[in-house]
């Protein structure tokens, strides 16, 4: 056997491979390629085993492509001719067998055939509203206080464009990390030594200060049937957000719940819109608040969650469940970040009465209640959010001495 | 005395399992590739899988040193990397005072020297000791925050540090890296690039029972059996926190310590609190529920044997 012809195929198909992964949307470059083809050279090719988590552990570096790299793996290496259809991937449009395509996922057909479902963006869904150039102060004004329920068209467009500037400015937090300079009385030995072989008779001191930080925001929407015209506007809100300040995570759930804080970092919003609304698949329905605040509990507050996170969690409350363990997850939610808010469009009622069970179980737990139905209630709580609040500078004073 | 890496991946699978390490496949592929190619090893998993106790059996198994960075808020160049010893510097700038005719930029040089340099673990890590390089275990890097992977990204590509002072210090055999993770938040990409990836998953039932087996010797056949049946019955249930593999074997040697050799409802609940961590999870399984997942377990054991 022609062992120099046959490594060198090996090297192709890993090649060749690293293009499918790349296609599905794994960062893989060169670099990996390379190392994958070094490593190759280190097992030698003993067992489909070895060859996977080899590749594995090259090719991945995140946990949630493992399951895009185990199909892409279990396609491309179960079928030898899979590489000369590669070779041409050149070519507009390939086929996976059909029973093959049935099971994988969308990503990785997608990108071992592209273009055979060409994803048709919405044209004309959303006629643009021409803008009118005499928007006046006065308006803007009327705008601010006008429910988000009540306004047109028109209107809505003109709230999208205000809540696009509008930022969240949440007070900073101290870290345990230090800079130079500042208030504090905290000697910086190492530039008071520098300093002193500078300075002739005295040794000057020069201090540091604690670090200041923004804190993470972590945003939980409702977009259930009864919060329909809210919500849309809180996605506006929510992609205004992600995109002026670092770690925001947003998440947006009616029966269950959905992370779309990746698809709010686009920078676009109409992609960024599209895309969320893509990958959520219980616009306008029942609210399952319960059992949503438990999936984020179990599932991802350990993972956003951490240092010191402040948590908006925006719902009118009404529960399709009998609130079942809805108290005990609000509790744990709680206990989990620094500060919990609740932004309840409701609330612009006068003489609000936390009737419905669902919000007499779940405001035990939230730091704050505020409003959410207009532009002027987005901005008081921008407001709210920059004062730094009481019991935290209380405890700041008692660290610092 | 250290021992030559292993050879092959099987080699890397006895060597682990002699310091009664029971891994994967997988996990000793990779690890064998990490070993061979020179890269930093990044271990992310739940917690308590076995993650850092990889880099442990790894330095016992090859006799080599271990440093151990455990990762905090906070954490910065002073206590990973290196800090000057002030005190020291202060004295020896008085003493040149003292004598009289201080050369400014010699005494510069004097004070800013290795003579007063405190070395912290990742400074340490680049020292060989007895001709072999150490282990170096970077424990839950996600406890830091984004700017201390920053440090890190110069030393794990090219196992160097610079200190601006003195200048670059360079490994004199690259350090065998571990990094470890519990993902409470993600690791930057390009931290992660400079890093062969493994993600630890909980072991089969199968892995679980040898682990228990190689951990305890001592301990009765069928405890283990219904004692591992058990928690992989618990990681199928809505917990807020699921019992690791550290979890599994606290429990046994609970069990143990109480004379038991058979899993009884009774012990169980009494013991409940070595696997579950939460007051929630203990409130929702203790009981029938624990009772009932007692009688899946003997079921299913039966049929098997």
């Amino acid at each position: 056997m022609d062992k120099e012809e046959h490594e060198g195929r090996i090297t192709e198909n890993i090649l060749y491979f690293s293009r499918l992964l790349r296609a599905a949307g794994l960062p893989v470059g060169s670099r990996e390629v390379l190392d994958a083809t070094k490593a190759l050279a280190l097992v030698g090719i003993s067992s489909r085993e070895d060859l996977y988590w080899l590749l594995f552990s090259n090719f991945v570096s995140r946990s949630d492509h493992r399951e895009l790299f185990d199909q892409a793996f279990h396609i491309f290496w179960k079928n030898p001719r899979i590489m000369e259809r590669m070779a041409g991937l050149m070519l507009p449009v390939m086929r996976v067998e059909e029973d093959d395509s049935q099971q994988i996922s969308r990503r990785i057909s997608d990108a071992v055939a592209p273009g055979v479902e060409p994803s048709k963006r919405a044209e004309g869904e959303e006629t643009k509203i021409e803008f009118d150039a005499s928007f006046t102060f006065a308006d803007s004004e009327v705008l601010q206080d006008k429910d988000f329920e009540q306004m047109s068209s028109r209107e809505i467009e003109e709230a999208k464009k205000a809540i696009k500037e509008l930022k969240l400015p949440i007070s900073s937090v101290r870290t345990r990390r230090y800079r130079p300079g500042g208030k504090s009385r905290v000697i910086d030995m190492r530039r008071t030594l520098k300093m002193s072989l500078r300075a002739p008779d005295s040794i000057p001191l020069i201090y540091r200060s604690h670090q200041l930080r923004r804190p993470p925001v972590v945003i939980i929407c409702d977009i259930s049937g009864s919060m329909d015209q809210y919500s849309r506007m809180f996605l506006h809100f929510m992609h205004s957000v992600t995109n002026d300040r670092d770690r925001v995570h947003c998440f947006v759930f009616g029966t269950r719940l959905t992370n779309v804080s990746r698809h709010l970092k686009n920078k676009d919003i109409d992609v960024a819109l599209e895309n969320a609304s893509q990958s959520v698949k219980d616009w306008s329905g029942g609210t399952r608040i319960g059992f949503c605040l438990r999936q984020f509990n179990n599932y991802w507050s350990r993972r956003v969650l951490a240092q010191g996170a402040v948590c908006i969690l925006v719902t009118d409350g009404l529960d399709r469940d009998q609130t079942d363990g809805l108290e005990k997850e609000m509790e744990r939610l709680n206990k989990s970040v620094r500060k919990l808010i609740w932004l309840n469009p409701l609330l612009r009622y006068e003489g609000f009465e936390p009737k419905a069970r669902g919000i007499r179980a779940m405001l035990p737990y939230v730091d704050d209640f505020k409003t959410a139905h207009n532009i002027k209630s987005l901005i008081d709580l921008s407001k709210m959010l920059s004062t730094p609040d009481q019991k935290n500078l209380h405890f700041l004073e008692a660290i610092s001495g | 005395m250290g021992i030559d890496i292993p050879a092959s991946i099987d080699e890397t699978l006895t060597l682990l399992s002699e310091s009664h390490y029971i891994a994967d496949r997988s996990l000793a592929t990779t690890l064998y590739l990490s070993l061979k190619m020179g890269k930093p090893l990044f271990l992310e998993g739940e917690a308590g899988v076995g993650k850092t106790e990889v880099a442990k059996v790894l330095s016992s198994a090859l006799g080599r040193k271990l440093v151990r960075l455990q990762c905090y808020e906070g954490l910065d160049i002073n206590s990973a990397v290196y800090e000057w010893n002030y005190s020291g510097q202060m004295i020896e700038i008085r003493l040149a005072e003292a004598s009289g005719g201080i050369d400014k930029k010699s005494l510069s040089g004097d004070v800013f020297s290795k003579k007063f340099l405190i070395e912290r673990p990742l400074l340490q890590a680049l020292k060989t000791e007895n001709g072999q390089p150490p282990v170096l275990l970077i424990d839950e890097l996600d406890r830091t925050d984004e700017p201390f992977e920053a440090f890190l990204l110069e030393l794990l590509s090219d196992f160097q540090i610079t200190i601006p002072e003195i200048g670059t210090i360079k490994a004199e055999q690259p350090p065998l890296v571990i990094v470890t993770s519990n993902r409470t938040r993600e690791i930057h990409d390009a931290l992660k690039r400079r890093c062969l990836y493994h993600w630890v998953d909980y072991p089969s039932a199968e892995r679980e029972f040898q682990i228990i087996q190689a951990k305890l010797p001592g301990i009765d056949k069928q405890l283990s059996a219904q004692l591992v049946a058990y928690v992989q019955h618990l990681r199928d249930e809505d917990l807020f926190k699921l019992p690791g593999v550290a979890e599994t074997l606290d429990w046994a040697e609970a069990l143990t310590q109480l004379d038991k050799v058979a899993l009884d409802s009774e012990a169980v609940d009494n013991t409940l609190g070595t696997l579950l961590k939460y007051q929630d999870d203990i409130a929702k399984i203790r009981g029938s529920e624990a009772a009932q997942i007692l009688e899946r377990v003997k079921l299913e054991l039966a049929e098997a044997s």
